[in-house]
């Protein structure tokens, strides 16, 4: 498992390394931070130009400005200069990805146990009305954009907080991260956040929530036709024992991967969800980035988010190599 | 095909075996019939998928969203950017949809806005298809370093969220060429086309150890040939699944990007833009400027989705195995 | 009494099927795949139940089990030691499965899980019946792989079921049904997916198993060389219904139904001093959708006549009490070999005989007897 686990570790190196390089070379062709300086009327003059490009870096070739880039990122942490000389891109990153982090976890916490009780629900009664109620909601989210979702639970909630308390603060938060004036203490500070964490939180899980049930309630059909269930049943096992320890056990198998493999959209969904509710959070640095036209801090993100990614895939690999034993082997 | 009848005598292979025949009453044994209908791989598809209701009945609704995107703006006398001197308008006879605060008609936005969309959805469905389908089966076909080179590059695409990538390079594509949105289609295919890879390669992996491909090889098929014209085609319902379920995921994230300002943008129309544009009228008192394009966003998708579902169905469809 | 029940040898009857069928609606149409299924198992003695895929051999057995999905329509009676097991509760079904009757089923690359080890697997089939502790449950797990024959048991205990060959996990299978003691064992064909050489030793455990618990067996099959070694009596099932039961003796040497007879001369033997060639059943087993009136293997019986359309035989007793079968015309079956029924093949029927066809075979004597009955 040990061999495995470096052995998978590894792997992953080179695949960051690539990713980096690839991730440079499409970026750096197509965001110039100089373009809104050329735009200007009246015209900058060129010197001025030129010493930005010197200052940011852009005077040299492509590959040389991926290598100085990547030594500079992992041999000394400089995640690289901004348009804005203020701008401290590390620090920035820091902030913006805890309160991203917070938001994705939970959504996919929540997610996951949505959908894996429903997965099994509705396999287990398969056909029935709730199967297919379950069903309807599930195609029903599906097909729900992000920004629909969000723009209308924001505008039932300020409908909803103007009903109940008029004239005080919003009960439920459709704005922001936190409050601007925070209340003090542990609970009150929780209770802020949890506040706010609410809508988002819900638009976000309730999209993954809806393909990840579908997916486990075909997994989990699959599974309980199979011969060793049959068998565990034949075996006098309880019902609840062949469910959860023989076909729960290998149907989750399958959905660990998959939600790997999400992590990627949901990443690009959560910048959706954090421009709606005006999050300060990694979604908004990035669209804030390009607005300025500004490299560094897009390629720190996108690095960031790259990084998450293959994280990402390798513990579901490795969730995987420990749920199922065939696969220790490769 | 013909139905195909199975008489007894052709089933017992000689009519002299059958002693009835001898004797004279030979005509009742020969006459009983076991009725086959033989039915191609088409017509058991169509039919398992027209016994989909939710299918069906979604495609009905996806044709009428085609005709009204596409036949709609020929028959409306209202163009879409044109304004009007009706600011604001709610939803009425002149203005099924209302008008919104420049004076343009909401219903041809929303007709021109869905048919932007359905034109950027569909080809980036059959261009990544296309290249993934092609990209997928020889990797599937080849295996070895080839299979792990081309498909290690295909995950690393993956691993870039399509949204922000597109964002990033939308911005350099639009700034010289104003909204023309092939290119966004061009960026979309280019991030999608790794998920039709890797199922079409999966699928390949397992149909080329089938029989049928030995069969192909031993023949002195060409590894082209083997691959396309045998391989392929057996893979054809997966093919179309994806399809239509990239179909979807597109309609989804162009309408996010244009939402954002970064996909379609004016003055050409998406229903993103639409929503965009009408994302704070609910509570303004302009609700129908949020609700319609959003309306149609929602149809759109939720009736490929259960297009999609019930092909899936057709093409294989998950029985429970009862043996005798 | 059944036309088939048995001379009484004194021995219990412990479980007995009484007009069985089991009805599956389905999108086409209701498919019957038991008619009407009935036998006796005493104790200790093995029952054979032969038959092609379809013949509604699996499904009557699973039907004892309760192992049915909830839309199969079941009828008539099962019942163990005199209580009758359809319509129990889940409940009960649970306290019978693997302890009183247990089952073995045909594919044993899917039959255990993956995840679990096989000591993990085997405990929990005797932690499911009895209060006793892990590490006696473990030791049981121990002493059931020795006894069906698995070497080095104290590795292979913690090891998982891909790390077995086909034939070994057979064998795990019958040393968890056996784990219990029960009463009966169902063998659904328990040696199809194996090789030959695999399946010796796979019917070895299992007949070590049978000995072992002293359980009653039933064994299902296609395979009439496997039923010979082992069974002591024969029931042959063809279109969901038992087409002739009896001692294997009987069954084997003085078969009175075409399609047992078709069945034996499909055979290879090795004992048959001449060349001769194969019989093969010409055909297809009929579909169970629609079935029309009438003996179901009337298409493929080279014997038929009139009465076979219209009317489907009953199982009736034999010159043998113990011997039953489903033919209006068993009589003529006395003392027939396969090859003067069946013919070798179509085409050999139509060749020179110089090449080996044969003209006529069998026909003739057939047909007079035929006319002789008729008028």
């Amino acid at each position: 498992m040990f061999a495995f686990t470096v052995r998978r570790l590894l792997a992953s190196i080179p695949v960051l390394f690539f990713s980096t390089l690839l991730v440079f070379l499409i970026v750096a062709s197509s965001v110039d931070p100089l373009s809104p300086l050329r735009a200007r009327n009246p015209p900058i003059p060129q010197q001025t130009i030129e010493a930005e490009a010197h200052r940011l870096g852009l005077d040299h070739p492509l590959l040389q400005r991926y290598w100085d880039w990547l030594t500079g990122l992992f041999l000394h942490g400089n995640w690289g200069t901004s348009v804005s000389p203020s701008y401290d891109i590390g620090q920035r990153l820091d902030s913006a990805f805890f309160v991203t982090l917070r938001l994705v976890v939970l959504s996919i916490v929540l997610s996951l146990i949505l959908a894996v009780t429903v997965g099994v629900l509705t396999a287990v009664r398969q056909y029935s009305k709730v199967d297919y109620a379950a069903t309807a909601v599930g195609f029903l989210f599906l097909s729900l954009p992000t920004f629909v979702f969000a723009i209308l639970l924001k505008s039932w909630a300020i409908q909803f907080n103007q009903a109940v308390r008029p004239n005080g603060p919003p009960l439920i938060a459709t704005l922001f991260e936190a409050s601007p004036n925070p209340p003090t203490g542990f609970f009150g500070k929780i209770g802020d956040a949890a506040g706010h964490l609410l809508l988002p939180t819900i638009v976000l899980s309730l999209i993954s929530y809806a393909s990840w049930s579908r997916f486990q309630r075909s997994s989990m059909l699959e599974v309980l036709n199979s011969d060793y269930v049959r068998l565990a049943r034949a075996k006098g096992l309880s019902r609840s024992r062949v469910l959860f320890r023989h076909a729960l056990r290998n149907a989750l198998i399958p959905l660990s991967t998959q939600v790997a493999l999400d992590t990627a959209g949901l990443l690009g969904g959560a910048v959706i969800t954090e421009t709606i509710f005006e999050w300060h959070g990694m979604g908004y640095m990035f669209i804030q980035a390009i607005g300025n036209y500004d490299l560094y801090p897009i390629l720190a993100w996108l690095v960031v988010a790259s990084s998450l990614v293959i994280v990402f895939n390798l513990l579901a690999d490795l969730l995987y190599a420990v749920l199922d034993p065939r696969i220790r082997l490769a | 095909m013909p139905d195909k009848k199975i008489t007894a005598p052709d089933v017992i292979g000689t009519s002299r075996m059958t002693p009835m025949e001898q004797s004279g009453k030979g005509a009742v044994r020969a006459d009983r019939e076991f009725t086959v209908k033989v039915r191609t791989q088409r017509e058991i598809v169509l039919s398992r998928f027209l016994k989909h209701r939710a299918a069906v009945i979604s495609s009905v609704v996806f044709l009428m969203v085609v005709l009204f995107a596409f036949v709609g703006p020929l028959l409306w006398h209202q163009p879409y950017n044109v304004y009007t001197n009706d600011i604001e308008v709610p939803p009425s006879g002149t203005h099924p949809f209302g008008t919104d605060g420049s004076g343009y008609d909401l219903f041809a936005d929303v007709m021109h806005g869905s048919a932007r969309t359905l034109e950027i959805a569909a080809s980036v469905a059959i261009t990544s298809t296309l290249i993934g389908t092609i990209y997928g089966a020889i990797a599937g076909y080849y295996r070895g370093w080839i299979d792990t080179v081309m498909m290690r590059f295909a995950d690393l695409i993956l691993t870039i969220p399509a949204l922000v990538m597109a964002i990033i390079v939308s911005d350099k594509f639009s700034a010289s060429i104003a909204s023309a949105w092939y290119f966004l289609a061009f960026i979309l295919a280019a991030l999608f086309w790794p998920i039709c890879a890797r199922i079409v390669r999966a699928q390949v992996l397992s149909l080329r150890e089938k029989e049928f491909v030995e069969a192909a090889r031993a023949l002195g098929g060409k590894d082209g040939r083997t691959i396309f014209r045998h391989i392929v085609p057996n893979c054809m319902g997966s093919i179309i699944v994806v399809l239509t379920l990239t179909v979807a995921n597109t309609v989804l994230v162009e309408t996010a990007l244009s939402f954002l300002g970064f996909g379609v943008r004016p003055p050409d129309t998406s229903l993103g833009t639409l929503v965009n544009n009408g994302q704070t009228s609910i509570q303004n008192g302009f609700p129908w400027l949020f609700y319609f394009p959003a309306l149609f966003i929602i149809l759109i998708v939720l009736s490929i989705n259960f297009i999609g579902d019930g092909l899936r169905d057709a093409f294989d469809p998950q029985q429970t195995r009862v043996r005798a | 009494m059944t036309a088939y029940s048995n001379l009484t040898t004194g021995s219990d009857v412990l479980l007995a099927v009484n007009d069985l069928t089991v009805d599956f609606p389905t999108a086409d149409g209701v498919v019957r795949a038991v008619r009407g299924v009935s036998y006796e198992l005493r104790a200790g003695e093995v029952l054979g139940i032969v038959g092609e895929s379809g013949s509604g051999k699996s499904v009557s057995s699973m039907a004892v089990m309760g192992l049915l999905p909830k839309s199969a329509r079941i009828n008539g009676s099962i019942t163990f030691r005199g209580e009758e097991l359809l319509g129990s509760s889940e409940k009960q079904f649970m306290e019978i499965r693997g302890s009183k009757i247990a089952m073995i089923f045909q594919d044993p690359m899917t039959s255990l899980n993956p995840v679990y080890k096989i000591g993990f697997q085997l405990a929990e089939a005797v932690l499911a019946h009895h209060d006793v502790s892990r590490q006696d449950a473990r030791k049981r797990a121990l002493e059931l792989l020795e006894i069906v024959g698995i070497p080095f048991p104290e590795q292979r205990i913690d090891q998982y079921p891909h790390e077995f060959s086909g034939g070994m996990r057979q064998r795990v299978v019958i040393a968890i049904a056996m784990a219990n003691n029960p009463d009966v064992i169902i063998a659904d064909e328990p040696t199809t997916a194996l090789d030959v050489t695999v399946q010796a030793q796979v019917l070895e455990s299992l007949r070590t198993a049978q000995q072992e618990t002293g359980a009653a067996m039933v064994l299902i099959t296609h395979d009439l060389g496997v039923v010979a070694g082992q069974a002591d009596r024969v029931m042959v099932m063809y279109a969901g219904k038992p087409v002739e039961i009896g001692g294997v003796d009987d069954i084997y040497y003085n078969p009175r139904m075409p399609y047992t007879l078709g069945l034996l001369g499909s055979l290879p033997r090795l004992d048959r001093r001449e060349q001769s060639r194969l019989t093969p059943i010409q055909g297809s087993p009929p579909s169970l959708l629609s079935l029309p009136p009438g003996c179901p293997f009337t298409p493929r019986c080279p014997m038929a006549g009139d009465m076979c359309v219209d009317q489907e035989p009953e199982l009736l007793i034999t010159d043998n009490p113990g011997h039953s079968a489903a033919c209006h015309y068993s009589a003529l079956l006395v003392g027939k070999k396969p090859d003067e029924v069946f013919a070798a093949s179509a085409e050999d029927a139509l060749m020179p005989e110089a090449y080996g066809g044969e003209t006529g075979a069998g026909t003739g004597t057939i047909t007079t007897t035929h006319e002789e009955t008729a008028a």
